[in-house]
């Protein structure tokens, strides 16, 4: 039979998913080519039209400049513990949360560092906990140290605003989670003799890890990112030197945009690649729907 | 299998409060070995509640359970060893049905190959050979309830409870399964108390049926006592006597005579009947004829194959539920009658 042949273009692309809503997609579409697709592709281009020298000048110099090429690992050092914290903690936080009665007064307030932003936060940590700060005295005054602490305008500083204000997002992110594992899987783990220690490693776990991923990825380009909080807390000549302020400074201090491209180039590659091993580790895992069977 | 070595399952008064709602009181029940039990009754008569507190899931807040002369109801869920088989099944959606079947066995440390062999042996008691590699995910709601079935018995535990495990399943499956559940409990033997809200389930599944009602208990019965003969008259109406008729009553020997309005009928007495009663009678039982008493129009009729079944009103507007074996039309004015004994009177 030829019929399949005689049934109109219209039908047979709306079969496919593609009709007149389809066309709703167009401004969202628009919207990131503007102002993602377009300026990304305009970055990679003048990263490779540097001042002087050839096509790879920008790479490199980069490369070949312990002062550059170092702010990777700086970066890596203070983003990694820092996500790593972060999503260790929450698991546990939130595994506990989940049973409160009161999570949307807990949420609220986890949401204020995350509104408030890390600039705020910092301003805040620069006031009590320099030396001259309350903590610092209090410290002095319990005698656990006989000269002022040093937290701020060092590593120390840096990854506690991070922690701060990365702690509430990576939560609340385990947070849906955890509460999206059906209860009655616990139990049934339960009611067949498994101790709690052996629920959270053959049931929760398993089924947390993907979620814990993607948590994980989230964080931690959130936090490699950092750039207020390394320069207002941190050494931003020194330990806290991250990939952000060294772009930074090529492009307003040294006002060449091109070797700025090319350093937010390296950036995000670095950040792609992170992301992909990690996304690459995670589709090993289940990933279906965490509930027990039909609801 | 047989691990089946307790001689009673005793619950002593457990009670179960939620802030100020009493949702269990004081229930007394004692489980023989190898028992099935049905614990039937509408939602939120405690029936869930009353099975969580026997797993371990919900601790008591008054009671005890004993286990023989062992008191369990201290004990977490998983140190009491028994089975359980959820509403939605809550089988592990990441692991296999032959790893879901034998995560019991592993959390006991049973060595490996008796671990292979005793989850074939479940597989092939569920009939679920074929299925084993697959994850939860990939097989039907039917399969599914056979694997938390499976998964719930390998283990061999002294008691087995079930939570309205034929809910999420379609009739013609939902009778698959009773027969599936009944015949796994002739060849094992394990105590199971099982929770419905149907009666039907209850009947044909059980060997003695717990009617519980505002989370206590008011009848406990063969399915024949309970079908024959229930305590109540709300009992009675919730296995299916859905005529519940107010009348005024003479007794008569083993018999009672009715009034019911102006017409007079016969019963048969369960606990008092003087004065104002009730007469509960089945639809099936009510039946027209020629020398019926109560006298009503048909409302509404149905043919179900074989018979009639309809609703007729009577002059002072009292509903009938009625079965008829010749063909009954809207309008129709019937006379109506039951025979003596499956008329039951109840005190009002």
């Amino acid at each position: 039979m030829s019929g399949a042949e005689h049934i109109p273009l219209r039908l047979r692309l709306s079969q496919r998913g593609l009709d007149g809503v389809t066309l709703l997609l167009l401004p969202a579409i628009l919207f990131i080519i503007a102002l993602f697709v377009y300026p990304f592709l305009y970055g990679l281009v003048l990263s490779f039209t540097p001042k002087v020298g050839g096509w790879l000048a920008n790479y490199q110099k980069f490369f070949s400049d312990p002062y550059l090429y170092q702010t990777i690992s700086k970066t890596l050092w203070l983003a990694v513990p820092v996500t790593l914290l972060n999503v260790v903690v929450s698991v546990p936080v939130a595994l506990r949360v989940r049973l409160m009665r009161r999570q949307r007064l807990l949420t609220t307030i986890l949401v204020i560092p995350i509104t408030l932003g890390t600039v705020l936060v910092a301003e805040g940590m620069l006031n009590y906990m320099g030396p001259r700060g309350w903590l610092s005295r209090v410290i002095m005054l319990v005698g656990l140290s006989d000269h002022p602490v040093r937290m701020i305008h060092n590593y120390t500083g840096v990854f506690l605003s991070l922690v701060i204000t990365g702690f509430p997002f990576t939560f609340l992110l385990t947070l849906s989670y955890v509460t999206g594992i059906d209860p009655s899987l616990e139990q049934a783990g339960a009611m067949l003799g498994a101790r709690s220690a052996s629920r959270f490693r053959e049931i929760l776990m398993p089924l947390l890890v993907p979620g814990l991923a993607i948590t994980f990825c989230l964080s931690f380009v959130q936090a490699f990112a950092v750039f207020p909080s390394a320069l207002l807390l941190g050494a931003p000549a020194g330990d806290t030197r991250v990939i952000s302020i060294a772009a930074y400074q090529a492009a307003f201090e040294d006002y060449d945009y091109s070797m700025a491209s090319a350093i937010a180039m390296i950036m995000a590659f670095v950040q792609v690649a992170i992301v992909a091993v990690l996304l690459g580790v995670q589709s090993a895992f289940y990933k279906g729907p965490a509930g027990g069977g039909k609801g | 299998m047989s691990s089946q070595d307790f001689r009673a399952l005793r619950l002593d008064g457990m009670g179960r409060d939620f802030g100020l709602l009493n949702a269990l009181k004081g229930i007394d029940l004692t489980v023989r070995r190898g028992e099935f039990i049905a614990l039937l009754g509408p939602s939120g008569c405690g029936k869930s509640t009353a099975l969580n507190c026997l797993a371990g899931l919900l601790p008591l807040t008054a009671g005890s359970i004993w286990l023989d002369d062992k008191r369990i109801d201290r004990l977490g869920p998983e140190q009491r060893g028994f089975g359980m088989v959820f509403q939605n099944y809550a089988l592990f959606p990441h692991m296999s049905v032959r790893s879901n079947i034998g995560f019991g066995l592993r959390m006991q440390r049973r060595p490996k190959a008796e671990i292979t062999r005793r989850v074939e042996e479940a597989l092939k008691l569920v009939r679920l050979e074929a299925q084993g590699d697959k994850l939860p995910g990939q097989i039907s709601g039917g399969q599914q309830q056979r694997v938390a079935i499976a998964r719930a018995i390998v283990v061999e535990p002294p008691l087995v409870l079930m939570d309205e495990p034929l809910s999420n399943l379609d009739a013609k499956l939902r009778l698959e399964m009773r027969a599936e559940i009944r015949r796994i409990h002739n060849l094992l033997g394990c105590a199971t108390i099982y929770v419905t809200h149907d009666q039907d389930e209850a009947l044909s599944l059980a060997d003695r049926i717990v009617v519980l009602r505002d989370g206590a208990v008011r009848q406990i019965g063969t399915p024949e006592e309970l079908y024959g003969r229930p305590a109540h008259p709300d009992i009675a109406e919730f296995m299916g006597y859905r005529n519940l008729l107010p009348a005024t009553a003479t007794s008569d020997g083993n018999m009672v005579r009715l009034m019911v309005g102006d017409a007079a009928m016969s019963g048969t007495a369960v606990g008092a009947s003087d004065g104002r009663v009730f007469a509960a009678i089945r639809p099936e039982d009510l039946v027209a004829m020629d020398d019926g008493a109560l006298c009503a129009t048909v409302q509404t009729a149905e043919y179900r194959g074989r018979d009639f079944y309809g609703v007729a009103v009577m002059a002072d507007r009292t509903e009938l539920f009625f079965r008829s074996e010749r063909r009954v039309a809207v309008g129709d004015a019937l006379r109506l009658g039951a025979e003596p004994s499956r008329v039951l009177v109840y005190p009002a």
